[in-house]
């Protein structure tokens, strides 16, 4: 219980530990700790800056990476997107003249945003962490308050290290039991979001609790995390506990020492108080949980891999009713089909999802001494260079190269086709990313969100695919 | 910003739900370093064919669209990515006020900053706006941001929500970066109290 006596939660208490300013008729003065940048959503706001004359406040605090354009071939292989192109130097210029460390292109650190993040220790359970990018609400499994914001928001932050927020309201999301062999975390938050819509979380943030989210590792906590914003929920956080001491220490950024004992001690007041209260609550029964599919354009449309796909007919609004029609044509399903033994032609594991190495290991002993099906076209992007060479080390790219599939450097990539990678008019992709709406992956293309599990068993037959159906 | 205290516009709807920013605006669109242009790309894959030519039918490719100033949409506009291109995008295209059932948190956020008036209705409203722009399509409504209301043209007025703090800097055209270095020295008063949460970040930068 918190020292004046009044339970609060996790979010309660690191927004009460970084509101600056709390006047009547305005939103909080929040103080940002850590604030991470991309060349995507960044140069307009270094712009502002040049126009008005302001340096960046705490450029210790600001720490820059490029992910999004970034191609995923062969560092040998010129860039030859000159918009890309001139991303990157734009961002290699702001750093430069900000004082800004960047972790650029052909850094050993380089990486998505929110997979370095983690892995460098500068995520740390109590921080405000925000970037120009909605997945920001990934570091939230850290204990963190974490999440997106827009170019505007990104130029108070560099200016002033602060932001203007009205205080979210809280939603508990109470995952008890454990979950069955075959289902991982991407289904429990899968199943999450085709249960609360992806509006569901609009004007909360999340805390994921329960004995099945205790149990899982820190790199399944943030593929949780990660997808809040699909559920509306700028933010989604687990409070910190053994596992995440465990994952930070010894991280380049995590304290030392002395230090490291008093932030863990500090760490440690964090978690829900015993009687705090949520504004709303939703209990999801893991022991009931299956593997999770899409089966339409945004990622609310989602279903148990054994169920047929849904009838616009029973829906209740008009306008429901012609949403769902709207994506089923687009997708070019029925009603009611089942869309196991579907042929898909893609399969892509990567994203700021599932792209870390217990993702690749997981996939790597499933496709082990087996092939990629002929009409499949797999391709495995690791989250950063760092997991990259791990994954090498530990000789996990010969799995997919063995198999047929297609070992790439480290970026976004398919999950937001920026860089060329992409599904061509028409395609279907099995995609352990975090978004299915239309043209995401490429103009035209159509995306079945699935954990790397089902992604690999799928890649594997060459149709959708009940990983359980393969499992010992 | 530009200051918004009153408009008197004509409307146009894209009925759909859920409209995700990847819908407003491409990602393809996002390799770019200035904020010009956007409006060219709003909507591109419903509002162009693979050849680069408009689709006729599409409600932005009409005259109806380019005279309209209010965008009246389904409910959750917005939602996905944190790109402020998204707003940005709808502003290049000439409207100044999106009128939904509900927003997504960021994008509304983002509208806010730029001036981009987000305006929450009940289903009711939201009904009767629809149906107002496929019967008589010409009909302009009034929104008066000061007083926080639609005045539809059988007269009635429907009040919206909107933070006083948003509403006053858009009233005035004011940037919110003003309210924040106002209070510079309570963040360095912040960052002196809280030495233990402030400076956890070990090691040298890189």
């Amino acid at each position: 219980m918190s020292q004046n006596g009044h339970p609060k939660t996790l979010f309660e208490k690191i927004w009460d530990n970084h509101v600056v300013v709390d006047e009547e008729d305005s939103p909080s003065v929040l103080y940002i700790d850590l604030h991470l940048v991309h060349e995507v959503t960044s140069p307009q706001a270094f712009t502002g800056l040049r126009e008005k004359g302001l340096k960046v406040r705490r450029p210790d605090k600001t720490i820059a990476t490029m992910d999004h354009g970034i191609p995923t071939t062969s560092p040998e292989i010129p860039i030859s997107d000159v918009l890309v192109l001139k991303q990157i130097s734009q961002l290699e210029k702001n750093c430069n003249d900000f004082g800004i460390p960047l972790h650029g292109l052909y850094s050993p650190n380089r990486g998505i945003v929110h997979v370095i993040g983690p892995e460098l220790g500068l995520t740390q359970p109590g921080m405000t962490i925000v970037c120009g990018d909605s997945h920001t609400s990934t570091h939230g499994a850290f204990g963190a308050l974490a999440f997106g914001i827009g170019t505007s928001e990104i130029e108070h932050v560099l200016a002033t290290q602060c932001l203007l927020q009205v205080k979210p309201k809280t939603y508990a999301v109470k995952v008890e039991g454990q979950l069955p062999k075959g289902v991982s975390s991407k289904d429990i938050i899968l199943n999450l979001i085709s249960r609360i819509g992806i509006g569901g979380g609009t004007g909360h943030v999340f805390e994921y609790m329960g004995e099945a989210i205790r149990s899982l590792s820190m790199e399944e906590r943030m593929t949780i995390c990660n997808m809040s914003i699909e559920g509306g929920a700028r933010a989604g956080m687990v409070g910190p506990d053994d596992t995440t001491f465990e994952y930070i220490a010894g991280r380049p950024h995590a304290p030392q020492g002395e230090a490291w004992e008093a932030a863990v001690e500090e760490w440690r007041t964090l978690p829900t108080d015993e009687g705090a209260t949520f504004d709303k609550e939703i209990v999801i029964d893991a022991n009931k949980l299956e593997p999770m599919i899409t089966y339409g354009t945004n990622p609310g449309m989602g279903m148990l891999i054994t169920q047929p796909v849904p009838d616009p007919m029973q829906f209740g609004t008009v306008s429901e009713r012609q949403t769902l029609e709207k994506a089923l044509n687009y997708m070019d399903l029925q009603p009611g089909q089942s869309l196991l033994g579907k042929p898909v032609d893609v399969v892509f594991l990567g994203s700021c999802t599932n792209s870390r190495l217990s993702d690749l290991r997981l996939a790597a002993s499933l496709l082990k001494g087996k092939k990629v099906a002929d009409n499949i076209q797999m391709m495995v992007v690791p989250g950063s260079q760092q997991v990259k060479q791990q994954a090498e080390a530990e000789g996990i790219d010969k799995i997919f190269k063995e198999a047929g599939a297609d070992w790439r450097e480290a970026g976004c990539s398919m999950c937001i086709a920026m860089n060329g990678d992409q599904l061509e008019p028409g395609q279907y992709a099995v995609s352990t990313s975090n978004r299915n709406f239309e043209g995401r992956q490429g103009k035209g293309g159509r995306t079945f969100l699935a954990s790397p599990l089902t992604a690999v068993a799928t890649a594997i037959t060459g149709q959708i695919t009940d990983v359980r159906t393969m499992l010992d | 910003m530009e200051q918004f205290t009153t408009l008197t516009a004509k409307m146009v709807s894209i009925p759909t739900e859920n409209i995700d920013t990847d819908q407003i605006i491409p990602a393809r669109f996002l390799k770019v370093t200035d904020k010009n242009g956007l409006g060219e790309n709003l909507f591109f894959d419903w509002r162009y064919h693979a050849d680069g030519s408009h689709k006729e039918d599409f409600i932005l490719n009409t005259e109806q669209g380019r005279q309209a100033k209010i965008l009246v949409a389904g409910d959750n506009f917005g939602c996905g990515s944190s790109r402020e291109h998204a707003p940005w995008a709808i502003m290049g295209y000439g409207f100044q006020a999106v009128i939904s059932t509900s927003f997504a948190d960021i994008f509304r956020n983002n509208s806010l900053k730029l001036g981009l008036l987000p305006v929450i209705v009940d289903e009711e409203t939201h009904y009767q706006l629809m149906s107002l722009i496929e019967e008589e399509p010409d009909t302009e409504i009034i929104i008066d941001l000061a007083d926080q209301t639609l005045q539809l043209p059988d007269g009635r007025k429907v009040k919206f929500p909107i933070d006083n703090f948003s509403k006053n800097c858009i009233l005035n055209g004011v940037d919110q970066l003003g309210y924040l270095h106002q209070h510079a020295s309570k963040v360095e008063a912040h960052e002196a109290v809280n030495p233990h949460r402030v400076n956890t970040l070990a090691g040298s930068s890189t």
